[in-house]
């Protein structure tokens, strides 16, 4: 009896996932925190409309690379394009990362409310993050220290942010401090007096100021027009051509619902 | 009488086993000893495994990079290419709050493990201690959540203020004792008899007036402070010392409760207050267990992840002044959660390797604070017991 029950049980287990995994062909989703609001809508929708489970983890562009490339989900989200390092990494392991542009994103740069400061250049930007400039009275603030706020290495906002305003190989002072992801970011910068950070349009509330860059404020009209100057594409990334369900998925951004939701979170529809 | 004997007989076969039973017995005690001791080495071959696994995963760093960069160098880009991994400022940053910590949880401690088991009357005790204890119940990310939202920006916006009150209290009563006692000492030395109380009236004044000096004008200079950053080395180190401290003064009590009763009464009967009994009596008898409780807890403190990732700032600088608890730091144990995500063998073997050189980094030094702490106890057992 015992025995019988146990071996039930075994069978059970043994098949519980097999058969789960091939009944509902669910997609999983890792990657980039700032993508992250676009793709858990997107899972929304697509779950709703189709009736497929949509999983989606945000871990950072790099996570989402490198779980694409270990086969541990079927797309990565990213802020950033992938690395020719990582589609190297993914060409030994029998993966290539098809890339999928699916919106637009400007990176605000954003200040205390309290500061008085209305736009910044862009060298002056790249010269506050390389340690350069110290203090606001050199860009037309008062007179305190800058406490720079950065994102972790993990971070695809933080890539595009280097490349777009500093240019490729240029470090970021040792002094910037580091925060884990866009939300914290915000939180340090919203309490701090002094701070400078950089974060995913998206993001952007009340409780920060936005810096205009060369005089242009982050808008959509200004991130389509290009006269933004820091703004990137968000992407998808799928092992190879995207099949089945996936397709349909990476689809989303071209359909009208699409466009709706990327422009109901803030950001750009392509 | 046979119903005697009957009894007697009856009685004696309770106490004699059959063989059988002996052997059963015996298979059992081997059994459970076997058991105890296959779950006591378990635990000794899980730090052995530890260990094992982490050098083989952090010697292959060394032999691509070599020694110098990691141990001289402060520049920490391992996202770049190439990578660079000086790991020196991280390892000062480690070094920085945990001795900020130290500094201010071990008196703490220890005055409160004291005042618990000397001091304080059983039934307040009962109570206060499992409400000390507690404080190690709190989960990491919520101390760390506090740091961060509340700690920083009460440290940004009344940072100064707030150092001012904390050093008069501190360091109030303390001068305060200093006076009087100096003033004592210096009157019974050098005045004759019949002045002597004037003379230390006098001195009493004269001290008193500096102690408030030296209170007034640190503390303006403290007040004038304007903390920048509230995510810094002196937040992390206060979050950090109120988590070390519920290991210092719950094992520091023990052992001091340890030292017994015989030896206090001794002191009390051979005519000492209950001052001189604390401090040479129960304090050096208890130093050993006292010496283990520190180092627990600074190894507590030095182990701690959530706290520092979340509110020491993470800047991989040495702060300059180098002793300018102000500023923000980062930590090997921050450096490796942070950073563990994206390093992977696939993506770059330096990346993912070093923070295993880290890891081994962080094991090294707790290994060797065990031993020497565990050296010291043994050593200090010995001269207690007059060997």
């Amino acid at each position: 009896m015992i025995l019988k029950r146990i071996l039930l049980l075994l069978t059970v287990l043994l098949f519980a996932p097999v058969d789960g995994g091939a009944a509902d062909g669910g997609i999983v989703i890792d990657g980039s925190t700032t993508v992250g609001p676009i793709a858990k809508s997107f899972a929304a929708y697509f779950t709703g409309r189709y009736g497929v489970p949509v999983t989606v983890s945000e871990s950072g562009s790099g996570n989402g690379a490198k779980s694409l490339i270990n086969g541990t989900c079927d797309i990565a989200a990213m802020s950033r394009a992938m690395k020719s390092r990582e589609i190297a990494a993914g060409a030994t392991k029998g993966v290539s990362p098809k890339e999928h542009v699916i919106a637009l994103d400007g990176i605000a740069i954003v200040a205390h409310p309290s500061n008085p400061v209305p736009s910044i250049t862009k060298a002056q930007i790249a010269a506050i993050y390389q340690g350069r400039i110290t203090r606001w009275n050199a860009v037309g603030g008062p007179n305190a220290r800058i406490v720079v706020i950065q994102r972790e290495s993990n971070s695809g906002t933080q890539g595009s942010f280097r490349e777009l305003v500093m240019g490729k190989g240029v470090k970021i002072t040792r002094d910037a401090e580091t925060q884990a992801s866009n939300g914290a970011v915000k939180n340090r910068v919203s309490s701090t007096p002094g701070a400078i950070g950089f974060l995913g349009l998206g993001f952007v509330d009340s409780s920060v100021k936005v810096l205009g860059v060369n005089g242009v404020m982050p808008s959509p009209a200004t991130i389509q027009n290009g006269s933004y100057p820091v703004s990137r594409p968000l992407y998808m990334y799928t092992d190879g051509e995207p099949k089945g369900e996936v397709k349909r998925f990476i689809g989303l951004p071209e359909t009208v619902d699409g466009k709706r939701i990327v422009e109901e979170l803030g950001f750009i529809a392509k | 009488m046979t119903e005697e004997v009957k009894t007697d007989g009856q009685r004696s076969s309770a106490f004699v086993v059959s063989p059988q039973k002996r052997k059963m017995q015996k298979l059992a005690k081997n059994a459970g000893e076997t058991l105890l001791l296959g779950i006591a080495s378990f635990v000794a071959i899980i730090v052995l495994f530890i260990f094992f696994f982490v050098a083989v995963d952090a010697i292959p760093y060394f032999q691509l990079r070599g020694f110098t960069e990691f141990f001289t160098s402060t520049g920490w880009y391992p996202a770049d290419e190439p990578g660079e991994f000086g790991a020196l400022a991280i390892i000062y940053g480690s070094a920085m709050v945990t001795f900020g910590s130290a500094l201010l949880a071990v008196p703490m401690g220890i005055a409160a493990a004291v005042c618990l088991s000397d001091i304080l009357p059983f039934s307040v005790r009962q109570y206060a201690k499992p409400v000390i204890e507690m404080l190690a119940a709190i989960p990491s990310v919520a101390f760390g959540f506090f740091a961060l939202v509340i700690l920083a920006p009460l440290l940004q916006s009344n940072g100064g203020p707030l150092l001012m009150w904390t050093w008069w209290i501190l360091a109030a009563p303390f001068l305060l004792l200093a006076v009087i006692v100096a003033a004592d000492l210096l009157s019974a030395r050098f005045a004759q008899e019949e002045n002597r109380k004037k003379m230390a009236l006098l001195l009493q004044s004269l001290f008193g007036l500096l102690a408030v000096l030296v209170l007034y004008v640190v503390g303006t200079k403290l007040n004038a402070i304007e903390i920048i950053t509230g995510t810094n080395a002196l937040n992390v180190s206060i979050i950090l010392s109120f988590m070390a401290l519920p290991t210092i003064v719950s094992v520091a009590e023990d052992a001091l409760q340890s030292v017994g009763r015989e030896l206090r009464e001794g002191s009390y009967a051979l005519g000492a207050t209950r001052a001189e009994t604390l401090l040479k009596t129960v304090l050096p008898a208890a130093s050993s267990g006292i010496l283990a409780a520190v180092i627990l807890g600074i190894m507590r403190a030095l182990g701690e992840t959530m706290v520092v990732w979340m509110a020491s700032g993470n800047s991989s600088h040495i702060p300059d002044p180098w002793y300018n608890y102000l500023d923000a730091v980062r930590t090997l144990t921050a450096t490796i959660a942070g950073d563990m995500g994206e390093a992977d063998q696939v993506t770059g073997s330096e990346r993912y390797h070093v923070l295993f050189a880290m890891g081994l980094l962080l094991l090294v030094i707790s290994f060797f604070s065990n031993l020497v702490s565990e050296r010291i106890v043994v050593r200090q057992r010995k001269i207690l017991s007059g060997q």
